[in-house]
């Protein structure tokens, strides 16, 4: 403390989210085995690999605290899923030496009407696609300081590309049809965590977590969520620090949940995270669009915009924090 | 305008806030600012728009400007079926 936030901005840089990773890592262990042991009462702990930094820092962080025989791993990919995610997530999974199975989940979301549903709402604004096209969801209007809106972009088999603004209906549909992706691999997570009696990790990052990019009850669903408070600059430090490969250190964030590529920042963020990051600790720590325009490379006009966003995010994904409403409270029963 | 303003005003309550809350919206009251609607609540307005008045909302239109209260929703509209009668 002592240094106003006026000298805080002149030295506003990727510096002030450095953090000591040796003490931080140990700090995450020691706070694992007390919530595991004491608060959840579990014997170990379920991490489904996804093959990004957040679940590598997850499983390193739970084998370190709880060693690699309590962390089982697993691997459940889709029809949309890259396989160098996939291959990624296996290669974490051996080089920390813990069990892990692959469980394909395409069936499933095949059996329960995925594909299909998304499928067709795809069909309603681009009549054309069907089998051989790609696919994806791009955000837009907010960090420009409109209201965000999302288009669909679709790709022919011949390669052609092309986009268009969903309605609100066509959207939403799409979207309840593709988080089936992250219920269904939440339901296989606690299988093994109920036939193990094992706790479920949550592995979202401080940006997703804000910001509310998770699926309630999908991939928001979990039991100890160990890396929420850290900025993803911090996870990727942590990844070093932890020793986890190269390619999982440098990968930029992707959803791998559309079948065409897609970064987090074009689905979701209104800017790559880097500057995501710097945004919303400019944000937390009170600094003004103006004191942290330079330090992302926009203009203060655009720094509040994005500023907008970060709050308009907040508030269009309260409700997925939010447990389930009671009309009365039931005293013998604390909220945790 | 009035009229506009009045259907519109019908739409949001009926929509957003069940019918149940009519003190909770002011001309003036910015949707978003006070909660009656989220992004995806702007979405569903537009579709509302587009199909009750027989507008084609542009994305460089979707901004607060045009869309955050009904005092913006009634002035946009009015600029839109103005074009549409031109």
């Amino acid at each position: 403390m002592g240094r106003s936030l006026d000298a805080r901005a002149v030295a506003l840089s990727a510096a002030v989210l450095d953090i000591d990773c040796a003490e931080e890592s140990a700090r995450i262990a020691r706070a694992l085995v007390e919530i595991v042991s004491r608060t959840l009462h579990r014997r170990g702990v379920v991490v489904a690999l996804s093959g990004g930094v957040d679940s590598s820092v997850c499983a390193a962080l739970a084998v370190r605290a709880l060693g690699p025989q309590r962390v089982l791993g697993l691997l459940l990919p889709e029809r949309d899923s890259s396989s160098a995610a996939s291959m990624l997530g296996r290669l974490v999974a051996e080089q920390l030496g813990i069990e892990h199975h692959v469980e394909d989940i395409g069936a499933t979301l095949e059996a329960i009407g995925c594909y299909r549903w998304r499928d067709e709402a795809i069909r309603s604004v681009f009549p054309a696609y069907g089998s051989g096209w790609l696919s994806k969801i791009v955000i837009a209007g907010g960090a420009q300081g409109g209201v965000n809106f999302f288009k669909l972009v679709v790709q022919s088999p011949s390669g052609e590309v092309l986009e268009r603004r969903m309605p609100a209906k066509e959207y939403l549909q799409i979207v309840a049809a593709t988080n089936f992706k992250q219920r269904i691999r939440k339901t296989l997570e606690y299988f093994h965590a109920d036939r193990l009696n094992y706790a479920v990790v949550g592995t979202p990052n401080r940006l997703e977590y804000d910001q509310g990019f998770f699926v309630k009850n999908g991939d928001g669903a979990a039991d100890v969520k160990p890396i929420a408070h850290l900025y993803k600059t911090q996870v990727y430090a942590l990844a070093r620090h932890l020793g986890l490969p190269r390619e999982v250190c440098c990968a930029r964030p992707t959803t791998d949940t559309y079948s065409m590529p897609q970064g987090q920042d074009e689905f979701y963020f209104a800017l790559p995270y880097e500057q995501m990051d710097l945004a919303l600790w400019a944000l937390n720590h009170g600094l003004s669009a103006a004191q942290l325009a330079p330090a992302i490379g926009v203009t203060p006009a655009q720094a509040e915009n994005v500023y907008a966003d970060i709050r308009a995010k907040r508030r269009t994904t309260a409700y997925l924090h939010r447990a389930a409403q009671l009309v009365s409270a039931v005293g013998e029963i604390s909220a945790p | 305008m009035d009229t506009i303003k009045t259907q519109v005003r019908k739409y949001v309550m009926d929509n957003f806030l069940m019918g149940a809350f009519p003190e909770e919206l002011r001309d003036e009251d910015s949707f978003m600012g006070r909660h009656v609607l989220d992004s995806v609540g702007v979405l569903e307005l537009i579709s509302y728009l587009e199909q009750t008045f027989g507008i084609k909302v542009e994305d460089e239109e979707m901004v607060p400007d045009n869309l955050d209260s009904l005092n913006c929703v009634a002035r946009y509209l009015q600029r839109k079926l103005a074009m549409v009668t031109a």
